[in-house]
């Protein structure tokens, strides 16, 4: 195959207009900086509020333009638009809004509000919509890059705060070192297909793999585990949700989750999906270990942010294991866990960076005894969360389990769901832990200081019950994720 | 009547009520109060039809309601009730009164938050009784777990948070198996509809798996020997209300999960497993028995007398087989269901009625300690015929219904194994003997210390839930014929079902 003779296609705006996402937020980022520069010092709330109706009209210009309900493929059949893509942008706006809105004041208080976080964020954005969209293993790595510099500048934004710096750098050592063998699983893997384009990629896959694919294969699948924070790639996870102010930690733990589920579907159940049971036999152990791990480990912490980290390492462990089925059920099971698990994490460190006032981060665990007294919303709000995050009905939590178990039982993997349960059994304990301290305990002396704003806890308040309602009435949800993955 | 959905009705009721109390919040509480004593009314009227519109000669779901719910599991919002719910519910409706009364003026903590659970409580279990699907059934079984994880943690005593941890920790583990048995259920079947469920045929090693999933759902709720040390500390941490609604209704779920799903989704399996149900009920029943005898603390004293009494459930529930293998037929199959599902209503009154007593004495003395007290009688003399009475009906007075449900037990173990009888009998002897010797302790003899001598007779309101309670339990010992008449079908049907093998022949 010899990609010069092709010529590509006449670029017109017709043919553009399913990458138009992209194209929009490009020109945002542009715009954005140039009017933080101009306009920036005159008001604070200036680029916040425009970033915000930046993303509105992103998502409008998405649902309105580049609503594409069959796959298409552009730029050399490098870059895919299908209803995943579309839906994955749209979810990635509205995460990305909301989770920009809870830390709006968290960082006016700390003197981070300043145009380049906003800037960032969008770059992590559009980082994270050139992994959705991607479809060959340039696209995937560009995708990857983009998004994970913006966040370790991000992470290290409070540069007067050490232990940001020092979460930023492992962050950043420890990424670099994923992307290099990212990069090397992808030159293996480009060196004996010859093909860098994913579609190709799966027709020669089909045939009899090599073992050199094979031992490229096991490079991808590390980066995927050390973007998703899977045990034994998962290191970083808890220093970085700890150290980072809590503001980027709900950015990071939840927008960079679907770039992750992206990640894992364009390039290995897609791309490599012919040669599905050698990658999912590497992720099991990945998914069994991450979600026991997990569990467990969180039990012993006294610290909330960190806690949250282990759980979300367990909370992966749920997400590959719908990757480790291998079946459409499965991909759809992981994408509706990811979106639910996204939803949840959004109030639960929304919850975080709220109960958080001036000089004092509140995230350690004791400073939740007897939350109920001081500010009951926030309780309220959490304990759904916790509930929703623990796996029980009525909340939606339970829903993503159970669909990933239904998966698992129709793939065969019996063994597997027992381990789940039983790592969603332990689990239970920590979240419980949390609604025990903010209602079971009496208020400890804590420094008070004026609340967020009315309208914002109106926004997690909605959040908290979007948990409840989705848990109640799932159906929409569940198949909009089939749908999209069908 | 047909076509309305009072199920529905029954199961959001409640539980609108309940999030209205909380809107009310603990500043006008006053108003919060009665607005839950009226919702819990109410419901309980609503559920009155349900007893007059049921049609007895049928073991077919009645009333039954259904709505597209999660199309994409193949789940449906189906609601119906047959022989054996139509009790439950209606005790359900019955016992949250006097829940909702016995709190009036004692819960001063945070009251809106706790008549809010206690109702919101009521139609999740409501619900659990109603409900015709196997995902549906799931969803209000697991859900019913956050408040009562709330009411025993918020208002319970210093062990609270142990006991609420421990009492979520091991029910939730074992609802975990009913679950991956529901799910294997369904790939088969298609989707969650308990009667298909029903009709499933399975092979013998199946039905084993699917058995001892629902065994370890079920054995924990109810609960049986050796998963029954969660409800000792959970009954004597929670407040009095918690004690109640657990004792009377949550146990029950187990009873009645057994003769919903255990029994006739696997009776080759529970054919074969018998002994290990039989055997542990009359470990429940005579063991526990025991232990009750030698306790210091009158609410883990219920708690254990409860676990002996529900040791009649399951032994009346699994008897069948024997009866067969004894007798050559299943006559006197039915006798043993009908005395597990009258013992099941009758011991909710009568624990709830203890519990109640229990929280009356705590009240005024803040003690739980039987050696607290002593020569009651001399200064609350209501107060103690009352705990007389219900004493007796514990201990299974002929004339109370704790009689019927023991007696029509035991006379269904005499067709199947004379020492089963025998054992159950003993309960006659260690019932008796730890009630009793209750009573003497606690309410006759001298005034033991000046706090009795201070105790206030029960004031009105006290004595209305009491009494109502004592009669329903009278009425229920003297005319069991309404309670078993409605069961009658659907009992036969069941045992129809545990007698048809599912195993090719």
């Amino acid at each position: 195959m010899n990609p010069t003779t092709e010529l590509a296609p006449v670029m017109t705006w017709a043919s553009l207009q399913p990458a138009l996402p992209e194209i929009y937020l490009t020109g945002a980022i542009c715009f954005l900086l140039m009017a933080d520069v101009f306009f920036g010092h005159k008001s604070k709330r200036f680029t916040p509020t425009l970033t915000l109706l930046l993303l509105a009209g992103g998502a409008v210009v998405t649902w309105l333009f580049a609503n594409v309900d069959e796959r298409i493929v552009l730029f050399g059949d490098s870059y895919v638009a299908d209803p995943l893509a579309v839906v994955l942008k749209l979810f990635g706006f509205l995460t990305i809004a909301l989770a920009l809105l809870y830390s709006r004041e968290y960082l006016e208080r700390r003197g981070m509000m300043r145009g380049e976080y906003y800037v960032l964020s969008l770059t992590a954005l559009l980082g994270i919509f050139v992994l959705c969209s991607a479809n060959s293993l340039l696209t995937v790595y560009i995708g990857v890059e983009l998004m994970s510099l913006s966040l370790y500048a991000m992470v290290a934004f409070d540069r007067d705060s050490g232990i940001a710096a020092e979460s930023a750098m492992k962050y950043f050592l420890l990424g670099a070192i994923a992307s290099g063998m990212l990069l090397y699983g992808m030159s293996l893997v480009y060196g004996l297909s010859g093909t860098l384009k994913l579609d190709d990629l799966a027709a020669v896959a089909a045939g009899e793999p090599s073992l050199g694919i094979i031992l490229g294969l096991v490079f991808l699948v590390i980066g995927v585990a050390f973007k998703f924070g899977a045990v034994p790639f998962h290191m970083w996870v808890p220093d970085v949700y700890h150290g980072a102010p809590t503001g980027v930690t709900l950015f990071l733990s939840t927008v960079p989750k679907i770039a992750s589920f992206a990640f894992a579907f364009r390039l290995l159940a897609h791309g490599m999906g012919p040669v599905g049971p050698a990658w999912q036999d590497m992720l099991a152990p990945l998914a069994v270990l991450s979600m026991v791990f997990g569990n467990v480990v969180a039990i012993a912490q006294t610290n909330l942010k960190r806690l949250l980290a282990y759980s979300a390492i367990g909370n992966v462990g749920f997400i590959l294991l719908g990757f480790v089925s291998g079946t459409a059920a499965g991909y759809e099971a992981a994408l509706y866990y990811t979106v639910v698990y996204v939803i949840m994490t959004l109030g639960s460190f929304g919850v975080i960076t709220l109960a958080a006032r001036q000089g004092f981060e509140a995230d350690e665990l004791d400073h939740y005894k007897g939350l109920y007294k001081r500010d009951p919303l926030l309780a309220l709000a959490m304990m759904f969360l916790m509930f929703s995050t623990a796996g029980i009905p009525p909340f939606v939590g339970f829903w993503a389990k159970f669909n990933i178990f239904q998966a698992l039982w129709l793939s065969g993997h019996v063994w597997l769901i027992v381990i789940g349960a039983a790592a969603s059994v332990i689990g239970v304990f920590y979240y419980l832990r949390v609604v025990k301290l903010m209602y079971f305990d009496a208020p400890g002396d804590l420094p008070v200081g004026p609340a967020t704003s009315f309208g914002v806890r109106a926004v997690l308040a909605l959040n908290a019950l979007a948990v409840l309602a989705l848990g109640i009435v799932p159906n929409a949800l569940i198949q909009l994720c089939a749908r999209v993955i069908g | 009547m047909q076509g309305f959905p009072i199920l529905s009705l029954l199961t959001w009721l409640p539980i609108a009520g309940g999030l209205l109390v909380l809107l009310f919040g603990d500043k006008r509480i006053q108003a919060g109060r009665w607005l839950a004593l009226i919702t819990s009314i109410a419901v309980f009227l609503a559920s009155i039809p349900l007893y007059a519109h049921f049609n007895a000669g049928t073991a077919a779901f009645q009333l039954t309601e259904q709505l597209p719910w999660i199309p994409a599991f193949n789940a449906t919002y189906a609601m119906g009730i047959d022989g054996i719910s139509l009790p439950l519910i209606l005790l359900t409706t019955f016992i949250t009164i006097p829940v909702i009364v016995a709190a009036w003026t004692v819960i001063e903590q945070r009251p809106a938050q706790y008549y809010a659970a206690f109702l919101i409580m009521e139609g999740l279990m409501i619900g659990v009784f109603s409900a015709m699907d196997g995902l549906l059934f799931y969803f209000f079984w697991e859900a019913m777990l956050i408040p009562m994880f709330l009411i025993i943690g918020v208002w319970g005593g210093p062990r609270r948070v142990y006991a609420t941890l421990k009492f979520f920790l091991y029910t939730f583990l074992g609802s975990v198996f009913m679950l991956v048995a529901l799910i294997y259920m369904v790939v088969k079947t298609g989707d969650f509809s308990i009667a298909k469920f029903h009709d499933l045929p399975l092979t013998a090693q199946e039905q084993m798996w699917i058995f001892f999933a629902f065994l370890a759902a079920f054995a924990v709720k109810i609960p049986m020997v050796p998963v029954h040390t969660w409800l000792p500390d959970a009954h004597v941490e929670a407040p009095t209300g918690g004690s109640v609604v657990l004792a009377a209704i949550m146990l029950k779920m187990g009873g009645y999960g057994f003769l919903r799903f255990a029994l006739p989704i696997t009776p080759d399996a529970a054919r074969e497993f018998d002994w290990l149900l039989i055997g542990l009920s009359l470990v429940a029943v005579v063991y526990i028995g025991l232990v009750a005898l030698v306790q210091s603390d009158m609410k883990k004293l219920i708690a254990y007398s409860s676990i002996a009494h529900m040791g009649f459930v399951t032994l009346g529930s699994f008897i069948a087989f024997d009866i067969h293998a004894n007798t050559g037929n299943y006559e006197g199959a039915g006798m043993g269901i009908d005395g597990a599902m009258v013992q099941m209503v009758s011991h909710g009154l009568i624990s709830g009625a203890l519990f109640l007593c229990v929280g009356v004495m705590y009240d005024r003395v803040h003690s739980r300690e039987i050696s607290a007290y002593g020569g009651v009688i001399n200064t609350m003399p209501k107060f103690a015929a009352f705990f007389v009475l219900f004493a007796l009906a514990n201990s299974g007075l002929p004339g109370t219904s704790g009689f019927v449900g023991e007696f029509l037990v035991i006379l269904a173990s005499f067709k199947a194994n004379f020492w089963y009888a025998f054992l159950a009998g003993m309960t006659l002897i260690l019932g008796a003997a730890y009630t009793l010797w209750l009573v003497k302790r606690v309410i006759f003899g001298a005034v033991a210390n000046h706090h009795v001598a201070e105790l206030q007779d029960l004031n009105y309101r006290e004595f209305i839930i009491l009494g109502v309670l004592a009669l329903a339990v009278l009425f229920v010992g003297l005319w069991p014929a309404p309670l078993t008449d409605v069961m009658q079908a659907t009992v036969q049907h069941l045992v129809q079902q545990i007698a048809t093998s599912k195993l090719p022949l």
